[in-house]
């Protein structure tokens, strides 16, 4: 009796085994259908195609003066819910050179398009829940009073601090000619203790090298780059707004989609004020899974073909 | 004392975990459920109306001349273009899907140049069409003119000899030829 509850157990979770396992493989089929904005920091107001998964690695090399340099890493499971719904899954991780490797929490974010119709400037929310604890070093928002020395300490010290935040941007972009400019304003409240409300800015503009398709598939085209800029920082917090105390960076970026259904991201990036690490290297590779929210319904006995 | 204070904060950290967590998994599932649910029921309103929105186009972007009417590369790059963006919701041949209606159908045919733009541009968010303005203007006026050369042609009927002359001359099969090419590096 006993055997036959343990063999049903066993043959149970075989079952979701394969299933997931079917899920995989059968998303490795999907189309990949890539054109993807070359910031890493920034957004535009670009939402993911509805039903698509894309996910992303990233990885931000940074120096650290008075500490050891680090690698920071992401994985990223983007999901177009709707048209004007996306929602997103980050898991975090880094490793600090002669210290350790760890992971170091994850991020629900969700975007949100405010408005059907494009206009002069496209307005969209994001609200994102981080639970992540002080040795997150990717760098993905910068705000607050966040400076370099922050990052100084071990690991065994960092980890100890424990954040969640709820953290809001208002996103604001614009397609023009071929440019993109996005401009996003932060403004963060870690939930645990009194902390106040923290500030943080990030903008970019980028453009494709080419603007027209070429009639062939081809790996190196011009249209396949786009290349831009982008800025970010702190701004401080409600009781001391501004400038001072904060880290602000420059990173050039560039992007290139690849008709073989990958993106390649890279962006070397700049401190710009001695609060800041002096350089960040990052970069990221993604691919987009279209379909795949039919392809879990069918797996799961949803909607047929 | 370091410690002390930590404590309750870890203890907050932990539940917050599992509540984070569980909401993730709700949010998951639940997108995925909405999309369905929109997908079912708008699969059946979208026969009847789903063409209507052409008519919103505003007078102004309905008059606009695609640039590059006279481009003879354009619908080969827009035959790309559109396998590469489009496709998946539209069907291969623009024939329309699950998802999204056909592109050949007459309405589609029967609008300007300049009404198909538009939609690209703004999409149709509330039906799921996504917002295209994130491909370069030339790039939507290349699918626009790929989109036009569907159109059956107004020549009389084709008679059974010349059939397959017309076919391989058509612009799937233009576009079918540029895909079955290597990638060019």
């Amino acid at each position: 009796m006993q055997r036959a509850i343990t063999r049903a157990r066993i043959s149970g979770h075989l079952c979701r085994l394969l299933r997931l396992l079917g899920l995989a493989v059968a998303a490795l089929a999907l189309p990949a259908r890539a054109q993807e904005s070359p910031y890493i920091v920034t957004y535009d107001h670009y939402l993911e195609e509805p039903g698509s998964l894309e996910v992303e690695y990233f990885s931000t090399f940074g120096t650290q003066r008075g500490g050891n340099d680090f690698n920071a890493f992401w994985a990223e499971f983007e999901y177009g819910a709707t048209a004007w719904w996306t929602t997103e899954l980050y898991l975090d991780g880094q490793t600090t050179f002669d210290d350790s490797t760890l992971f170091t929490g994850f991020r629900w974010e969700n975007r949100f398009r405010l408005l059907q119709l494009e206009h002069f400037i496209n307005p969209v929310l994001y609200i994102e829940y981080e639970q992540t604890n002080g040795a997150d070093k990717i760098l993905k928002e910068v705000e607050g009073h966040d400076v370099e020395s922050d990052y100084a300490a071990f690991n065994s010290v960092l980890r100890k601090e424990h954040n969640h935040e709820l953290e809001f941007k208002l996103l604001l972009s614009k397609s023009f000619k071929g440019w993109n400019v996005a401009e996003n304003t932060i403004a963060t409240k870690n939930l645990t203790g009194g902390n106040p409300w923290e500030f943080g800015y990030a903008v970019g503009a980028s453009r494709p090298l080419a603007l027209k398709a070429s009639p062939k598939l081809c790996n190196l085209c011009r249209e396949n780059f786009i290349a831009g800029v982008e800025m970010y920082g702190g701004l401080g917090d409600r009781y001391s707004f501004g400038l001072h105390d904060t880290s602000q960076y420059l990173a050039p970026v560039v992007a290139w989609n690849l008709p073989s259904d990958w993106t390649f991201r890279l962006s070397p990036g700049f401190g710009l004020n001695d609060n800041s690490h002096r350089f960040l290297m990052r970069w990221g590779i993604s691919r987009e899974f279209s379909g795949f929210g039919e392809l879990v319904e069918r797996l799961f006995g949803g909607a047929k073909p | 004392m370091a410690t002390n204070q930590l404590e309750p904060n870890m203890k907050i950290g932990r539940r917050c975990n599992h509540v984070a967590a569980v909401f993730a998994i709700i949010a998951l599932i639940l997108a995925n459920y909405l999309a369905a649910a929109r997908n079912q029921d708008s699969a059946q309103k979208q026969q009847k109306s789903v063409y209507a929105v052409l008519s919103k186009a505003p007078q102004k972007a309905v008059t606009r001349r695609n640039p590059l009417e006279n481009d003879p590369d354009a619908v080969v790059a827009g035959g790309k273009l559109f396998e590469i963006h489009c496709s998946e919701c539209h069907g291969g041949m623009a024939e329309g899907g699950r998802r999204a209606p056909s592109l050949v159908a007459e309405e589609v045919q029967q609008a300007t140049p300049g009404t198909l733009f538009w939609i690209l541009t703004n999409g149709v968010v509330r039906r799921g069409m996504p917002v295209w303005s994130k491909l370069p203007e030339p790039q939507r006026w290349q699918i626009v003119r790929y989109l036009k050369s569907l159109a059956p042609p107004k020549s009389p009927p084709i008679s059974p000899e010349n059939h397959s002359k017309t076919l391989s001359a058509s612009p799937h099969a233009a576009v079918r030829r540029s895909r079955q090419q290597p990638i060019a590096v």
